[in-house]
């Protein structure tokens, strides 16, 4: 009982208090003033450049996620260990220091600064930074499901004919399917929700290259707190709703 | 299909699980391989189904040397041990696996996997889960989707393990049924040295990676090669250099020449089988197995003495490794 109330009291003082009030600020003078303030042109800007390096990260950290866990738990080969090692450097790593090093690499001088693209400064260094940042998720959550449900299905097809792809699509993939959906529900809101590397690579600039989270950052600084609260409501009305929508898909899902 | 196991050895890193295992199994019987666990016994079966490379040695499938041929294309039809279902696939779908990936027609499918179905008395349950089932209607899914596509050799690995006793026996019997009407050549693993006796036409027992002996069950159960093989396929006494088995040992009221004195100390009472536990005179402790009849006979009670002779023993000589069996009577 008293860990359950010291638990959610945690919870609520910790996490649901401040997210509470950013809603409440946010329609605190009825709806109009929210959408007035996210259907600014640079708003839906801001809206439109989120969602794109978040449809552009998302998909290449899934396949990879996949692929890599695969790798680390089916292929116990050499140097593995580091690579398993490798996946959770994001995490350790502060965002600023990943876009600092990204800056270093595109910037001038840097080992890539001549490429005959624009890279720094535009679309490309936001999505790397975007990618580098949210890369572990898939990967952990998928790791322990293929652990779990162990080979034998996979060698049951082995022996009943599959092919190692045939093998993998219809046994491995749907078995980790879930894990998948949570890796990419992850990965979705730490795309979405990326500041600090994306804002030292990508210049901020309104309407051009400015993210919804800088963009909060932006009406914040300039005393348009309506606007900010407005961004984040929307930023955080978008990673509920990925959840939301594979909560909905895994109850309608029988043999789960 | 015939299958040739020669000189087969497999390690997991320090393990030894296979030692230069040398097996033949002809086609069209139904061979166990029955050990203890750790013996090798589950590792040889996989070895035959392509699951693991041999590090040394090389199978044989019809003749021809299959030792690289990938699991794909062996031909084989494996149940494991925990029957290994797609857990998100329907029963159905699990059985019809093996004609899917082929891109069989529909319809063909379809009846085959009715009829398997109904072979394995799943009629009826197609639409479920796997986990909707019980431990031995999913043993029977698995089953019936190994042989969907057609098998010429059916593997079996502790195939009714994890079932309680009485589905056990009556899978047993199924089996054996199964066996006898579609003539596949199949190879089964088993701790149980009686399900091996009852359902195997060949048994070979394994023994810390090592082929201990390969007999059929009665000459196994009879004439065993070695103390091991004697002491695993059947219970046994052990007096001084001689095997004796528990039904071999005579109990009676009446002394003469051979029979040696002993007390009863405890009789336990199994349906059709007694067991008596005794202590001879000269302290040595004796299990005897006596049917119903001989028990209700002899009308023993514990505290009981009681005049005993072995009527059959065997003895092993000394060395290791397969020893020539001397088979004595006492008389």
């Amino acid at each position: 009982m008293i860990v359950r109330f010291g638990a959610l009291g945690y919870l609520g003082a910790i996490l649901v208090a401040p997210v509470s009030l950013i809603f409440w600020r946010a329609f605190e003078h009825g709806p109009h003033p929210f959408w007035a303030a996210i259907s600014n042109a640079t708003a839906v800007h801001a809206l439109k450049l989120t969602l794109e390096i978040t449809a552009i990260s998302v998909p290449l950290n899934t396949g990879f996620g996949i692929l890599c866990a695969v790798a680390i738990v089916r292929h116990r080969l050499p140097g593995m260990g580091f690579v398993n090692a490798l996946v959770d450097l994001p995490l350790a790593l502060s965002p600023v220091v990943v876009g600092l090093a990204l800056y270093l690499l595109y910037g001038r001088g840097g080992w890539f600064g001549d490429l005959p693209f624009r890279v720094l400064f535009a679309l490309p260094a936001m999505v790397l930074a975007t990618i580098f940042v949210s890369l572990p998720f898939v990967v952990r959550e998928v790791v322990p499901v293929l652990r779990e449900i162990g080979t034998q299905q996979e060698e049951a097809a082995a022996t009943l004919g599959a092919s190692a792809l045939t093998t993998f699509r219809r046994i491995t993939l749907p078995a980790i399917r879930w894990a998948v959906a949570y890796g990419v529900v992850l990965t979705t809101a730490r795309s979405l929700g990326e500041f600090g590397a994306v804002s030292i690579v990508s210049g901020g600039i309104a309407g051009r290259t400015q993210t919804l989270t800088q963009y909060v950052q932006a009406s914040y600084e300039n005393f348009d707190q309506t606007g900010a609260y407005a961004a984040s409501v929307l930023l955080a009305m978008l990673a509920i709703a990925t959840l939301l929508l594979i909560t909905v898909v895994k109850r309608g899902d029988r043999s789960s | 299909m015939a299958i040739e196991a020669r000189n087969v050895t497999k390690r997991f890193g320090d393990f030894l699980a296979l030692d230069d295992v040398s097996i033949s199994v002809e086609s069209g019987s139904l061979t166990g391989l029955l050990g203890p666990s750790g013996s090798g016994k589950s590792t040889l079966l996989r070895v035959i189904a392509g699951l693991e490379r041999p590090d040394a040695g090389a199978v044989f499938i019809s003749g021809k040397e299959a030792t690289a041929i990938a699991p794909q294309k062996r031909g084989v039809g494996f149940v494991f041990q925990h029957y290994a279902p797609f857990t998100h696939m329907t029963v159905r779908d699990n059985v019809a696996f093996g004609l899917t990936i082929r891109r069989r027609p529909k319809d063909e499918i379809d009846a085959r996997v009715n009829e398997l179905l109904e072979l394995v008395q799943l009629t009826g349950l197609g639409k479920r889960y796997p986990s909707q089932l019980s431990g031995g209607q999913r043993q029977r899914m698995a089953l019936a989707r190994a042989l969907a596509a057609e098998p010429e050799l059916l593997l079996l690995d502790e195939p009714f393990g994890a079932l309680d006793a009485r589905v056990r026996k009556e899978l047993r019997e199924w089996l054996l049924r199964l066996h006898d009407e579609m003539h596949v050549t199949t190879i089964f693993v088993t701790h149980d040295q009686e399900e091996a006796l009852e359902v195997a036409d060949n048994v070979v027992v394994m023994n810390a990676g090592r082929v201990e002996q390969v007999a059929p069950p009665r000459e196994l159960y009879d004439e065993p090669a070695n103390p091991f093989v004697m002491s695993f396929v059947g219970p046994v006494n052990r007096l001084g250099e001689a095997w004796v088995r528990p039904h071999d040992i005579e109990i009676s009221h009446v002394q003469n020449g051979v029979t040696q004195e002993a007390q009863v100390e405890r009789i336990v009472r199994l349906g059709f089988e007694v067991r008596v536990d005794l202590v001879r005179d000269d302290g040595q402790r004796l299990h005897v197995q006596l049917t119903r009849n001989e028990a209700e006979v002899l009308e023993l009670a514990p505290g009981d003495i009681v005049y005993v002779r072995t009527r059959r023993e065997r003895t092993f000589s000394e060395s290791a490794g397969p020893t020539r069996p001397a088979l004595s009577s006492a008389s």
